[in-house]
């Protein structure tokens, strides 16, 4: 069928920041849609909050609204856009619930907006679980025993009929936010309270256990002519009772057989059409009994999703592209497969590889959390990798996690040295700690696995305590039977491509012979052992593949790139999401990816993240879904022979590998690696420093407790301690004792002579600034200046911060200026550079240079309307600044604020205060005329709404209680009531405004927590009432962050939210497209 | 159903020593890997299946015959085997090749390992190949003669052998599977069918079957007259081995049946219909062999991913031909293969004949076109009204 001509103008709603449970996937699917459209000749209308996102770059929709995702706001766009369609099932769940509330209020009928993908009535069928059930038993599809309830009473009854474990799930939350496994009626009540706070809709659904079963995914896709293909076939390792995200997951399915797999898929065509999908992808997962074949289905999301994602990137379909394609009336005999080109989409791809996905969690960041893998998912991305077998794969993937690991295990990493668990008393010694691990799962599991097996356990046990099939744990095996030969005999020519094989690195070779990874390297290039690269070709070599996308393997002789002789550049990525990297780096790949493009220079992109837009085949001209480690790079690079290699764009990933590339002949583009070696060695940076005649924090480098005693009084407290070398703030603290340094060196980091801890001084109430500027050896243009609103103290990728600033003098702000210029010259930076600053008074000090693309590049340019990535990537191809018209700061006549976004709700036990460590997922950015509705905007889109009436509560520590007068009168003019306990009631009684007390908690009833939980608090000015999980302090925050009301938890920051506050109530929430805040800056710079 | 005589591997009296093995193709181009059942020397025409799983269906599958199979899903053996995804009695290749054996399986409904099952038909597999580069090569050199063998000293040796080997096309592999008595399958009562047996799978009887006929299987040398004696509702024609066009004994008797009495081929069936009907059948490059081609059924518009397992093809009739020919007058294309516009099925319904050139009794493979078995099921009861 040909396309709809009966549309003209479609919305798309994005999936606003990155949280855990919807990453970047939405914006590699958003993006691919909005393209799609676009050529169709279709009007994009996008609406997402996220600024890190590539979809919302001005030029990829003809409207952009970076605007928070509500239904109001929404409706405000409907009505003035006037869009004919909605396409909501490429913005992940948010996007689908979004459109599910415009549906239900009558906004779309009103304004005549059809649903054009999944009907509302399809996504009811899935979304609401009895309903599912009872269709999929009509269908003869097996489900499991399970009951809709609405409060604990009834679900300890559905626990009398059918007993533990099992499984509890809110209804319309993600990523399982709420729900987890009960193996008791305490657990049990626990869960379902907890998961009836959180959904919307106040209803969990009980089910039946089949932890352990085996858990498969099937990725569908149907068009308007009802023809339905099975895109990617996908096995989790890991079993039932782990949330899919969570799990390491292979494709395709490897333990069904073909009569197995194919009743499998005829189920998934049935469902797919009785739940009435009409066009588009949907994700299907089932779980089977492995001992006797036994399947039922788990669930449907009648979606584009996470492992769509996955599916697209380890098959070469472009699901999210072709979804979008289907949703405008084409049929998939009608779509041409790209990799191909000349046969049609409509097929399923076969694939002649292996692809694992490895979760990576970032648990180490949240101190007293549950780190147990239950149906909630914990992780915060994931990477996949691609070889020709199963262990080759693995071992890939897990190097690819960028966590200091180099395989499965021996590679100096282990926990148990492999002396320790093959001593002769290994069992006795380990066994009972092992085994604990293997039954319950966490992000270490599987390297219990290789532990396990060295002292002798068997498959068998494994599988028994695990669950994860005898399949994989004999792959394992195999792995381990190559380590041991490693161990115990020289290494031949024979045994070395065994190994490389068996997916180990050098890297691990090199831990088991004790040398260097060079030297495996230099055995290997004298042996001419080298990996070969093979396509991604959705066709299994049946057919030629156009599309260049490649992944390396040590199988085989033949190799299949045959390397452009045009000018290349080559990309590193950031590698896997991870707090403190996320998306925003991606961003700036895929913009220097599209800015060599434009200069005709050929992009080889190199990354391992199936999420995001820069493993799009579309992104690059040729692309490398590879670890990015050290070997893998050389080998590309080898292959490749790239004019140049450019690392500042990708994070801290490449970075490190910036010296070591440099080494082996590799041009690196822009600011040497020396000078990044400047910015990032210390000792040699304050030099720099004291030459310029700049500030710096006082600070030390100490490798005892003692001496760190001796500089931390010197210095003067309070300090700021953490360990050299670390990356988004891990394990960063301010101490304002020496007590609690002593406790801090005792208990979190020990300092040691090879680990020497750096000391700075904490500067109190300072301001903090972000800079973010291109240089090009000679000139340096600032992109972009931002105000921190919370003061220092907080990791800057936590912190809210406004652009440009709104409170700092144009004296400090020339001079901060003043200094990131003369640093860029003086440290030899081209390409982007990023600087800390901290405003004391009118001392401007100097906390960081990085000399790379920051966190912050994504929403400078979308504030400024300037791509700084695209600017710095011709910088780094020789042109100046001056050639490319980029000579001047643009300030903007409006507002940009940015907001982080926390994953607190995932991680109970977790304290929301922000501190020096980073806990941050992603971000979102409010933009307005002004600073108040701007953060306003900021605050709504990070969902935590700010209200227009009703009480705020106020629990203020005794020091910043004459901070708060002004700030309490105006939420009494504002119309607030005012609730406070003892202290602060009666000190801001005394200045004359009224105040409601209310008890502490346990000083009578209801108590603080009673009313939060009660609704009667709609805004909370929480100013530490204490730490750690016994405080009120903590009880209240957590309480707040379950009941979903908004808190501060820093004066600065309430302040911020009652202008805000004021200026909504004033004017109301308007919505501006970004191309019009772009064009009011160009006419405004124009007068 | 075939049964093989001559051993084909030896197996090795102890394990754990290697034993290479070489695949040496007519043109030359050669790989190395490794036997994982025996020694011994297997030629054929070197093909590819793109499935990702049904090993054991494929290997089985009686249209194999006269063929080394290369699996191009890297890791088989992962899953077993068991007598319940037979599709004959024995494996039907001449050898496999596989780049990953796995010998250990995990399926609850495995009775045991592939090489176990392969040893006892004494099948050579190997090993260690570079199935993609050995799929990239037929995919541009196209399909030719191949041996493997664990006799690797003299590559010279084997090119030797291999090229002296009679072509594939043009060799009648059906009498080597097809049945050498009449035998019949299953008690239903509503329907009566004579299958000719080309080279029959097990799951196209049981899908006969399950649409209610009684299956009368006979050798593919049945003469028309004495087929008619069965008092059939319909004829079958079903799948089998190599050219179709070396069997002219069949399309002879079947071209007698044409018009008379509900026809349904599958397959080489379908390519025996074709040309009893005066169709031309040519050798694709390299055939077509896996679970994943889109086929569009023109009468519906519906595209179907189906199975595929044929090296040639039926040729479309020109225009001039299809006025002159008084059989092809009537004759519809019901089916393409959208990947490259074969043909993939026919329809004569003045003839009451109709078959498709892919598989839709599927094992292995996706069910997508199972609904023909139901046609002919139609097709016999309009004729009995």
């Amino acid at each position: 069928m040909p396309k709809r001509l009966d549309i003209q103008k479609i919305l798309i709603i994005g999936s606003g920041p990155i949280i855990i449970g919807q990453a970047c996937e939405f914006d590699y699917s958003g993006s691919q849609a909005c393209k799609t459209l676009r050529q169709e000749g279709y009007q994009v209308i996008l609406i997402n909050s996220n600024p890190a996102t590539i979809m919302t770059d001005p030029d990829m929709a003809d409207k952009t609204y970076i605007e928070p995702i509500e239904p109001a706001i929404i409706e405000q766009i409907i009505a003035k856009e006037r869009p004919d369609a909605l396409l909501p099932t490429l913005g992940g769940q948010t996007g689908l619930n979004a459109a599910c509330a415009l549906y239900k209020q009558g906004v779309l009928a009103k304004y005549n907006v059809e649903l054009i993908g999944a009907s509302y009535d399809a996504i009811q069928k899935t979304e609401d679980r009895m309903i599912f059930k009872e269709i999929m038993e009509s269908i003869g599809v097996g489900v499991l025993a399970s009951a809709h309830v609405s409060s604990v009473e009834a679900a300890e009854e559905f626990a009398n009929h059918n007993g533990f474990p099992l499984i509890i799930r809110p209804s319309f939350t993600l990523g399982g936010a709420g729900g987890g496994v009960a193996c008791n009626l305490e657990e049990l009540r626990e869960i379902t309270h907890s998961g009836l706070t959180q959904s919307p809709s106040s209803q969990v659904l009980i089910e039946e256990s089949v932890i352990g079963w085996k858990e498969y995914e099937l990725e569908v896709m149907r068009d308007i002519a009802d023809n339905v293909v099975i895109v990617c076939s996908m096995e989790n390792v890991d079993p039932m009772g782990i949330h899919t995200g969570d799990s390491i997951t292979v494709a395709p399915i490897q333990t069904l057989s073909d009569l197995e797999y194919q009743q499998m898929r005829n189920e998934a065509l049935k469902i797919i059409r009785t739940i009435g999908v009409e066009t588009g992808g949907s994700n299907i997962q089932f779980a089977v009994d492995p001992e006797t074949g036994k399947r039922v289905v788990v669930e449907m999301n009648p979606r584009v999703s996470r492992s769509s994602a996955l599916a697209s990137k380890a098959t070469g379909f472009a699901i999210a592209k072709i979804a979008a394609k289907l949703a405008i009336g084409y049929t998939l005999d009608e779509l041409p497969n790209d990799i191909t080109s000349k046969t049609p989409a409509c097929f399923e791809p076969a694939i002649d590889y292996c692809v694992t996905k490895v979760p990576r969690w970032d648990f180490e960041k949240f101190y007293d959390t549950d780190v147990r893998l239950t149906t909630q998912m914990k992780s915060v991305g994931e990477v996949m990798a691609i070889g020709r077998t199963f262990k080759e794969s693995f071992q890939k993937a897990l190097r690819s996690l960028e966590q200091g690991r180099f395989g499965w295990g021996t590679d100096g990493q282990d926990r148990y040295s492999y002396e320790e668990l093959t001593q002769a008393n290994a069992a006795d010694v380990f066994k009972e700690e092992i085994t604990h691990y293997l039954l319950v799962p966490t992000a270490e599991r599987i390297f219990y696995i290789r532990y396990a097996l060295l002292i002798g356990m068997s498959i068998d046990e494994i599988y028994t305590l695990t669950g994860i099939d005898r399949w994989f744990l004999h792959n394992m095996q195999q792995i381990l039977d190559i380590e041991i030969k490693l161990r115990s005999t020289s290494l031949t020519k024979k045994l070395l491509q065994t190994a490389k094989n068996y997916g180990f690195s050098d890297q691990q070779i090199a831990h088991i012979y004790q040398m260097d990874e060079s030297a495996i390297r230099a055995i290997r290039q004298k042996q001419e052992i080298f990996a070969v690269f093979k396509s991604v070709d959705t066709c299994a070599a049946e057919f030629d593949a156009v599309t260049p996308y490649f992944y390396s393997t040590y199988h085989g002789e033949e190799n299949e790139v045959v390397p452009k002789k045009t000018h290349k550049v080559m990309i590193l990525g950031g590698g896997p999401n991870r707090i403190g990297q996320g998306i925003e780096f991606d961003y700036c790949c895929v913009q220097a990816a599209f800015a060599l493009r434009e200069k005709g220079s050929t992009v080889i992109m190199v990354n391992c993240n199936p999420e995001t837009v820069s493993t799009d085949y579309d992104t690059s001209d040729t692309l490398y879904f590879e670890p990015l480690t050290l070997e893998n790079v050389l080998e590309i690079c080898q292959n490749e022979k790239p004019d140049g290699v450019i690392l500042q764009f990708g994070g801290q990933t490449p970075l490190k590998l910036a010296l070591s590339l440099e080494k082996a002949g590799i041009n690196v583009l822009g600011t040497s690696p020396t000078a990044i070696d400047l910015a990032e060695d210390r000792e040699k940076f304050s030099a720099i420093v004291t030459k310029l005649g700049l500030l710096q924090p006082q600070n030390g480098l100490v490798r005892s407790i003692a001496e760190a005693q001796v500089v931390a009084k010197d210095i003067g407290y309070p300090v700021l301690v953490r360990p050299s070398y670390v990356l988004g703030g891990r394990a960063m603290e301010i101490v304002y004792d020496e007590t609690s340094l002593s406790r801090y060196m005792q208990e979190a980091v020990k300092p040691s002579p090879e680990h020497p801890i750096l000391i700075d001084r904490f500067l109190e109430d300072s301001i903090e600034v972000d800079v973010d500027a291109v240089s090009d050896g000679s000139n340096c243009v600032i992109g972009g200046i931002m105000e921190h609103i919370e003061r220092a103290g907080i990791h800057s990728g936590d912190s809210a911060c406004a652009l440009p600033p709104f409170s700092l003098s144009p004296k400090i702000l020339n001079e901060i200026r003043r200094q990131t210029k003369l640093l860029a010259i003086e440290i030899g930076v081209v390409g982007l550079l990023n600087i800390q600053f901290a405003i004391k008074g009118e001392q401007v000090y100097l906390i960081e240079v990085n000399p790379r693309a920051s966190r912050t590049v994504p929403f400078v340019s979308k504030s400024i309307g300037i791509s700084l990535a695209k600017i710095a990537t011709n910088v780094l191809l020789g042109i100046k600044l001056d050639s490319l018209g980029f000579t001047n700061e643009v300030i903007p006549p409006y507002t940009a604020v940015k907001e982080a976004v926390f994953p607190y709700i995932k991680f109970s036990g977790t304290d929301i205060i922000l501190g020096p460590e980073m806990h941050s997922t992603g971000e979102v950015m409010g933009i307005d005329q002004d600073f108040a509705m701007a953060f306003a905007k900021s605050q709504s889109a990070a969902g935590s709404r700010l209200p227009l009436a009703g009480n705020v509560l106020l629990t203020i520590a005794d020091k910043d209680k004459p901070l708060v007068v002004e700030l309490a009168t105006k939420l009494r003019e504002l119309g607030f009531g005012l609730v406070a306990t003892k202290g602060t009631a009666e000190y801001l009684q005394k200045q004359g405004i009224l105040v409601d007390p209310i008890a502490k908690i346990g000083e009578g009833s209801p108590d603080i927590v009673d009313e939060v939980k009660n609704g009667r608090i709609q805004f909370i000015i929480n100013r530490s009432l204490g730490k750690g999980p016994l405080s009120d302090g903590y009880k209240i925050r957590r309480e707040a962050l379950m009941e979903g009301v908004p808190i501060a938890t820093t004066i600065e920051g309430a302040v911020a939210a009652v202008k805000g506050i004021e200026q909504v109530k004033l004017r109301g929430m308007q919505v501006k497209a970004i191309q019009e805040y772009h064009q009011a800056k160009k006419n405004d710079s124009s007068v | 159903m075939k049964f093989r005589i001559e051993p084909k591997i030896q197996v090795s009296g102890k394990g754990g020593f290697i034993i290479k093995a070489l695949l040496v193709l007519e043109d030359g181009f050669h790989l190395s890997g490794e036997s994982f059942t025996g020694s011994g020397e297997a030629t054929g025409e070197i093909v590819f299946n793109t499935s990702m799983t049904g090993y054991q269906e494929i290997i089985t599958d009686p249209s194999y015959c006269g063929q080394i199979l290369a699996m191009t899903y890297p890791l088989i053996g992962n899953y077993g085997v068991t007598d319940l995804d037979n599709e004959s009695n024995s494996p039907q290749i001449e050898a496999l090749l596989v780049h990953e054996y796995h010998d250990y399986y995990s399926n609850w409904r495995a009775q045991s390992s592939l090489k176990q099952f392969l040893m006892q038909y004494q099948i050579l597999g190997v090993h260690g190949i570079d199935t993609r580069a050995l799929t990239r090569h037929i995919r541009s050199a196209g399909a030719m003669m191949s041996i493997l063998s664990t006799n690797t000293d003299s590559l010279d040796q084997l090119l030797f052998k291999v090229q002296s080997l009679p072509k594939f096309a043009g060799r009648d592999l059906v009498k080597d599977v097809s049945c050498k008595q009449a035998y019949s399958y299953g008690t239903n009562e509503r329907y009566h069918v004579v299958a000719i047996d080309f080279g029959i799978k097990k799951s196209i009887l049981d899908m006969l079957t399950a649409v209610g006929c009684r299956v009368t299987v006979v050798p593919a040398s049945t003469k028309a007259l004495e087929i008619m004696q069965y008092q059939p509702d319909g004829i079958f024609l079903s799948n089998g081995p190599g050219d179709p066009g070396a069997v002219p004994y069949a399309v002879t008797e079947v071209t007698k049946l044409v018009g008379k009495i509900p026809i349904f081929g599958i397959c080489f069936g379908h390519q025996i219909i074709g040309q009893a009907l005066g169709l031309k059948t040519y050798k694709l490059k390299f055939g077509h062999r896996g679970g994943n081609h889109p086929v569009k059924d023109l009468s519906t518009d519906h595209v179907e991913v189906s199975v595929q397992n044929h090296g040639f093809c039926l040729e479309l009739p020109s225009p001039s031909r299809l006025r002159t020919n008084h059989l092809l007058a009537g004759l519809e294309i019901t089916h393409i293969n959208l990947n490259d516009n074969t043909v993939e099925g026919l329809l004569h319904s003045q003839l009451k004949c109709f078959s498709v050139q892919h598989h839709p009794e599927a094992s292995p493979g996706p069910h997508d076109a199972r609904y023909l078995f139901q046609r002919f099921a139609e097709l016999m009861d309009k004729e009995k009204e």
